[in-house]
This record gives structure tokens, sequence and C-alpha cells, in this order.
């Protein structure tokens, strides 16, 4: 038997008195790719920062391949890639710079940094503006930049959250071709967070639907459509998360929205 | 590239590509040299202590580097607003080494501020009592640049937002200027003045500096340095000790 890719157990987030996370548990083999869905505000994102290091589980048990995420941190940290849902590049910097300083701190070995920051950066079609400064650039080339730093090492799991939000559908098949191909080349394991339905059942393998911290229902887009008795991925998802419209910034958004929503209640009394 | 270079270079870069800092940052311990070097330095001298701009100048110097490198440790906080921290905290570099190459590049830049206020210095009648031990006091300069660079990368990473660092500032790092021996000699200050300033590691820096650039001290050359260099353990100690605690 194999070691799983990504193990979690009974992994429960809360801040202050809201669960953001609430006892979850999954499992993902090497190369696969899966897809977290949900409405906004329920809990993906504060699932991927507990996967990747940046915020502790207040209890449960996350594995990367076998090893304890919160008891090696740093194990854990050589093994995967992310691209985040919030900016994170240097405005101050090009966009060659970016890419650079991302190459050096995961030790992309030196002789293939540039032709890989070359091939990248003509494949998201930013090579024209490689030495534009960050803050020059767009929503969607600032985006498109991101994805292409995302893919500058070969990590073994690959965390994507919400990595189309914003994006035109060019760069989206640009991308998920892209990243179908690393997957079925180098069997690297794609853990994405979306809330487009299209994108999770066209491009994952399995699919979670997560709703209010819990995981409500996994399988592939027809295996939920047969569990809730429904003909398409999208009936199977209204029937499972109601159909309500969920507030952007509800308290039980991703982690930093959460802890800035309970410090402002805790200011007000 | 290493990790080290890397990172060192970021800050570089910004610094290079942003003049307004590089002319903010000097421009009030100019005033300050200015002001009270010209406006106090007569009533200095009818007083018989000597020319005061002399005095004043390695006060201005770690005035200079103890504002910029404090101030430099503000790029956390700009990290966490804009997002870049989350690209480094989730890199595979242990946060110690992500942070010797961010500070490195802060007390660089310290460094090269306080370089510049001392050629402005010159400019305007300063001489350094011996040319040959400038090397020496660069050395001194360099030491406490990294020192304070850890100090605000610690504050940065303990407070939460622009508005807890200023309160810093005024609550820890004005006081430390204006409470220890760089704008009056300690030897005719009031009690409880010179106890305050002889329990502040700023006043060991600015008399190693005056040691070696005017050949006049308070406390020993020895000690000025051992000051120093405590101060950097402690700098280090406590920026990695916050750094490593922040979460996203």
């Amino acid at each position: 038997m194999s070691t799983l890719a990504i193990h979690a157990e009974a992994v429960t987030k809360r801040f202050g008195k809201i669960t953001a996370v609430d006892n979850i548990s999954f499992s993902i083999k090497p190369g696969e790719i899966f897809a977290f869905l949900g409405p906004n505000g329920a809990g993906k994102s504060t699932t991927i920062k507990m996967l990747t290091t940046m915020l502790r589980p207040t209890s449960g048990k996350l594995l990367l391949a076998g090893h304890d995420v919160s008891k090696e941190p740093g194990w854990a940290r050589a093994s995967f890639g992310i691209v985040f849902q919030d900016p994170s590049l240097d405005e101050e910097l090009s966009a060659y710079e970016n890419m650079e300083l991302h190459a050096v701190l995961y030790h992309v070995p030196k002789a293939e940094q540039d032709p890989r920051i070359k091939k990248l950066l003509k494949l998201v079609e930013l090579w024209d503006r490689k030495d534009s400064k960050v803050k020059t650039f767009s929503g969607g080339m600032r985006r498109r930049l991101e994805i292409a730093r995302g893919l500058l090492h070969h990590p073994k799991v690959l965390f994507l959250d919400e990595p189309t939000l914003g994006l035109d559908t060019q760069t989206r098949n640009v991308m998920w071709n892209y990243v179908r191909k690393l997957s079925a080349e180098e069997g690297m394991t794609i853990f994405f967070t979306t809330h487009y339905l299209d994108e999770a059942e066209e491009v994952a393998d399995r699919i979670a639907i997560i709703d209010h911290g819990k995981i409500v229902a996994t399988g592939t887009a027809k295996q939920l459509a047969i569990k809730t008795r429904t003909k398409t991925l999208e009936q199977a998802y209204l029937k499972l998360t109601g159909e309500t419209v969920r507030d952007e910034t509800s308290l039980a958004n991703n982690g930093l929205n959460v802890r800035n929503a309970v410090r402002i209640k805790g200011l007000r009394g | 590239m290493q990790v080290f270079t890397v990172l060192w270079l970021r800050q570089m870069r910004r610094y290079v590509r942003s003049r307004s800092r590089v002319l903010g940052a000097i421009g009030q311990p100019l005033l300050f040299l200015l002001a009270l070097g010209y406006g106090l330095g007569s009533v200095y001298k009818q007083a018989g202590a000597g020319n005061y701009l002399e005095f004043l100048v390695p006060g201005i110097i770690v005035q200079t580097i103890l504002f910029s490198a404090v101030f430099w440790g503000m790029i956390i906080l700009f990290d966490r607003r804009f997002g870049f921290l989350a690209e480094l905290l989730v890199a595979p570099v242990s946060r110690l080494r992500i942070l010797l190459g961010s500070t490195s590049g802060g007390a660089t830049i310290a460094l090269i501020q306080a370089i510049m206020l001392f050629v402005a210095s010159i400019a305007i009648g300063f001489r350094p009592v011996d040319w040959a031990a400038l090397p020496l006091a660069f050395l001194i300069m360099a030491l406490l640049s990294l020192a304070l660079a850890f100090v605000g990368a610690g504050i940065a990473s303990t407070v939460e937002d622009f508005q807890g660092f200023q309160a810093i500032n005024n609550f820890v790092v004005f006081p430390a200027f204006f409470l220890s021996s760089a704008l009056y000699p300690l030897t005719a200050a009031p009690p409880i003045l010179k106890l305050i300033a002889t329990l502040n590691p700023i006043s060991y820096a600015v008399d190693g500096l005056r040691h070696v650039l005017i050949g006049q001290g308070h406390f020993l050359l020895a000690l000025d340095v051992a000051v120093m260099i405590a101060t950097l353990v402690f700098g280090m100690v406590f920026a990695v000790n916050r750094f490593n605690r922040i979460q996203m």
C-alpha cells in the first residue's frame, strides 16, 4: 500500500467561539486531482492554511505523505507548492524578480531557473512585461504571475486556493492544461478549492463538498449526483448546500477575516 | 544565488527604488544636527565644554541608525498587509534564514544612511580625531545597525498593525534616543537622567563612537562594545522568537 499524499483526520479549527473547520477527515492518493468545492466562508481556505503550515489546527491530525504537518513543518514546506487566494507578490519588484526570488527560495536548480521562468512567463503571456514592476500590473496579470510562480518548482503536492478567481476563460484553460500535464507526467498531487462547479467537474478526479466547516459529501461528480439522486453536479451541490446566498465576509470565512471579525467583535464588547 | 543573497538583494532593490525613503530617513537627523549643532554650539562653548558639533555627531549617527533600522522593521507589517509574507512563510527555508537574509538587508540600509549622515557632517565641518580609526567606527555602526534591525523585526512581528508599531516607536524608540547620552554629556547630567542613560544600551553605542571618532568617552570602549554585542544577541533572540510565532 502506498502512503497517502494527504490525510486529514478529525481536523478542527476554532477562532474564539467560531468553528471555521469542524471535525473534517479526508484522504487523497498520490497523483490525484482533488477539489474542495463550497460556498464562501465554508472553510476551504482555512483548511489549506492548516495544510500549508500557516495555521495550526485546534485539534486533529494532518499528514502530508505520512508526515505530521504540525510536527514537521519544515519537511512539509519542502514538499508542497501553493498558489494563494490572496495577493502575495512583492509589488516593488519586477515580474522576473518575483519569479527569481521564488526559484531561489524553493531550491530550483540553478541551471533550470532561467529557462523555467522564461517558459512559464511565456505560458501566461507576461514575458514581454518581465521587467515591469508588479505594481503596474492589472489584477488579471498579477493573478497570472502568481500562477506561473506557483508552478515554478515541481512539488509533490500543489495547493491551489481559488486559482482561477478573476481569470479569463483562455487563461483558465491554459492553466488547467498545464496543471493536468504536470499531474500526469510527474505524478503531482493537486488539491484545489473553487466555487466554480464546471471547473471541479471537469478537472478533478474526486470532489469534496464542504459547507459550514463540514464535509457534506465526497466522490466523483457522477457519484455525488447518484448519492443525491440528482442529474448534475450543480443540482447535487445545491441540494447539499442549500440555495441561500452566502455573505463574503461571513464570520466563518478564511482565517484572517475570522480573526479580525473576532477582534472587532471583542472590541465592541 | 543563495537564499541569503536573494533576500538581502530584495531589501536593497526596494530601498534603491524608493528615493523618498532615502531622503526622508536622513532628513530628520540632519535637521537635528544643523539646528542643535549650530543653535546650541555657542551656549555649549560658553559653558566651557568645548565643541558641541563634535560632541553631537556620534549621537546623531546613532540616531540615524536607530530610526532607520527600527523603521525598516515595518517591512514585515507591509509584507503582511500586502500578502508577500505568506510567500516567505511557506517557503521550504527556515524562518531563521528568512529573518537573517532580510534583516541583513535592513541593517545594510541603516548603515548606508549612517554613512550618508557622516559624510554630511564632514561637509559642515566635522573632523574625526584619527582618520585611521574610521574602519573601527564603521564596524561599530554596522554592529549597531544589525542589532537594531533585529529589534525592529521583532517589534514588527509582535504588533498586528501600523498603529501598534507607531505606539512602540513613540514609547520605546524616541525615549531610547532622548534618554541616552546622544545629546548631552552624562558627567553634568542630573543623577536620575544619568541612571536611566546608564541603563540604556543606546548610550553605549554613542559612547563607543565618541571614543573612536573624537577620542572622548564616558565608559570604557571595551564595555561599550560588550553592551552592543549583548544588544545584538538580545535582538536576534527576540526577533527569531517573535517571527516564529507569526500566524497568518
